[in-house]
């Protein structure tokens, strides 16, 4: 009970004070919004295809920008302000509080990844999308993006920094994943990258969701972003155990 | 070490009976910490500061909700319960800050240089309140540059240099064991630049040294019988206004222990954090 009271304060004040905190507002949703919109309005005549099969690579990318600029200002601003030295001296258990700090990013991701649906609604027939398989693959891209976040905001000490950081994985991954460009495309040596990042499976899964198409099994697909998860959860904790970073 | 922050390379570590390596979130219970910059959110207002900080000990909302009124209360804040952090006076963030650490009730209390670089009102206020938790049973551990500060508040006292105790004891234990020598301070009608070396011949156990214009000062290892010096200076027309016993303080006994003069360590704290 006692670790509830803790992770629920910890989750609201987070999205209270973060989300709209200027670093987030301009990386984490001015960003993916605008990517969207460039890349509707640059379709000649807006193709209901062509519009929805920019869908899963557009909200990928939202999710990625969504979540890992919301961690490396909730983690950046208060190990510079120290209030990170409150969570840790108190009676909370690391898991509890790694939990606490992903779940208003994961959060945050989640709702960002839907602003490409909300402006497609207006625009083509969304009918036919698999709506369990794409929120499943919304949620579990949203987890495995904050964990990168994570671990790349606890090694930076200033917001720009961590959002510096955050660019070089971002940027290529969002070349490398699949999420406009297919995999096979890619040159043959940039190929096995693109299989040990997070975000290919999570793309695979919302192209299945909404475009049908996708390379491997959802349910394997699944299975690699819980393993990705769990491995990138425990390494968070680790890290920050061992390093008692602030 | 002692709060969790940190993890000792060697040693153990107990409070109150917990371990505190291997079970430090349990002594962390027990434990409150007030560090010597405010940490609190800068965008929260007080009250909402003290209400998360009292949700992160497991407290149901009714019960941090009172105690944080009763806290800002108590720390005269509750006219600025509902101003965000960052808009209070540095004094105020201290008195806030303090009262973060103290929101669980705990038994133990770190304390880091509580009153250092505020208004004397406000610093007078927290030493009241430190006292005030003494006296209700809580350990604290204060660290200060402020000696008399220590030497006011604090029951036992440890020199801390480089990172090592040189030095532990209660004022009164400290003071005897630097061997201190008796002092008495004579104010006289007149220059005791005159009269030094008269004394000094006529008082040969006695150490006779003149500071200022009127002041003479008597040093010996025991105590001094002052009226054959008054008898002596009284033939000789000369008047004393004022016989005034000179203890040492803490801060004489600290650079006598450490070899440390206090400004240059001062010097050195403020120079630092600039």
């Amino acid at each position: 009970m006692n670790a509830w009271i803790a992770f629920w304060n910890i989750l609201r004040k987070d999205i209270k004070n973060y989300y709209l905190k200027p670093p987030n507002i301009s990386w984490g949703i001015i960003l993916p919004l605008s990517w969207t919109l460039m890349m509707f309005v640059r379709t000649p005549s807006p193709q209901a295809m062509d519009i929805r099969s920019l869908l899963p690579g557009l909200m990928a990318m939202s999710i990625l920008f969504g979540t890992t600029s919301m961690l490396a200002v909730t983690i950046t601003f208060e190990r510079r302000g120290r209030s990170f030295d409150r969570l840790l001296l108190a009676p909370i258990s690391m898991t509890t509080l790694v939990f606490a700090k992903i779940s208003g990013a994961i959060l945050f991701g989640a709702i960002i990844a839907f602003s490409p649906i909300l402006f497609a609604a207006f625009i083509i027939d969304l009918s036919g999308i698999n709506w369990g398989v794409a929120i499943a693959s919304i949620l579990l891209m949203a987890v495995t993006s904050t964990l990168l976040g994570l671990a790349i905001a606890v090694s930076a000490k200033e917001v720009f920094e961590a959002q510096t950081y955050s660019n070089f994985f971002r940027f290529p991954m969002l070349f490398l994943s699949g999420l406009f460009l297919p995999i096979e495309r890619l040159p043959i040596f940039l190929q096995p990258i693109s299989y040990c990042l997070p975000l290919t499976y999570g793309a695979d899964m919302l192209n299945r969701a909404i475009t049908q198409t996708g390379f491997m099994n959802v349910w394997l697909d699944s299975l690699i972003l819980i393993a990705f998860s769990v491995l990138l959860f425990y390494y968070c904790q680790w890290n920050i155990n061992r390093k008692r970073i602030f | 070490m002692l709060t969790g922050l940190s993890r000792p390379s060697a040693g153990e570590i107990w409070i109150n009976g917990i371990d505190g390596i291997n079970n430090i979130k349990k002594a962390q219970s027990i434990i409150g910490v007030v560090p010597d910059e405010s940490n609190l959110y800068d965008d929260m207002d007080g009250f909402d500061n003290l209400c998360f900080c009292a949700s992160l000990y497991g407290m149901r909302k009714e019960e941090r909700e009172k105690r944080a009124h009763e806290l800002l209360e108590q720390f005269s804040l509750k006219n600025v319960g509902k101003r965000p952090f960052k808009a209070y006076s540095k004094g105020m963030k201290r008195k806030l800050t303090i009262a973060a650490g103290i929101i669980h009730n705990p038994k133990i209390l770190f304390l880091d240089e509580p009153t250092t670089g505020i208004d004397v009102e406000n610093a007078r206020q927290i030493r009241s309140l430190i006292l005030d938790m003494k006296h209700r049973g809580t350990t604290v551990f204060l660290t200060t540059h402020y000696i008399e500060e220590a030497e006011r508040i604090c029951d036992r006292i440890a020199f801390i240099v480089n990172g090592k105790i040189v030095k532990t004891g209660t004022v009164a234990e400290l003071m005897e064991n630097a061997g201190h020598e008796h002092i008495i301070k004579l104010t006289l009608n007149e220059s005791a630049n005159g009269i030094k070396n008269e004394l000094q011949r006529n008082f040969p156990n006695l150490r006779i040294e003149v500071k200022g214009e009127n002041a003479c000062y008597i040093v010996s290892p025991v105590k001094v019988a002052l009226s054959p010096i008054l008898q002596y200076l009284d033939e000789r027309g000369i008047s004393v206004f004022e016989a005034k016993e000179i203890r040492p303080t803490l801060e004489d006994v600290f650079v006598k222990v450490t070899g440390i003069e206090v400004d240059k360590l001062q010097k050195e704290k403020e120079g630092g954090k600039k």
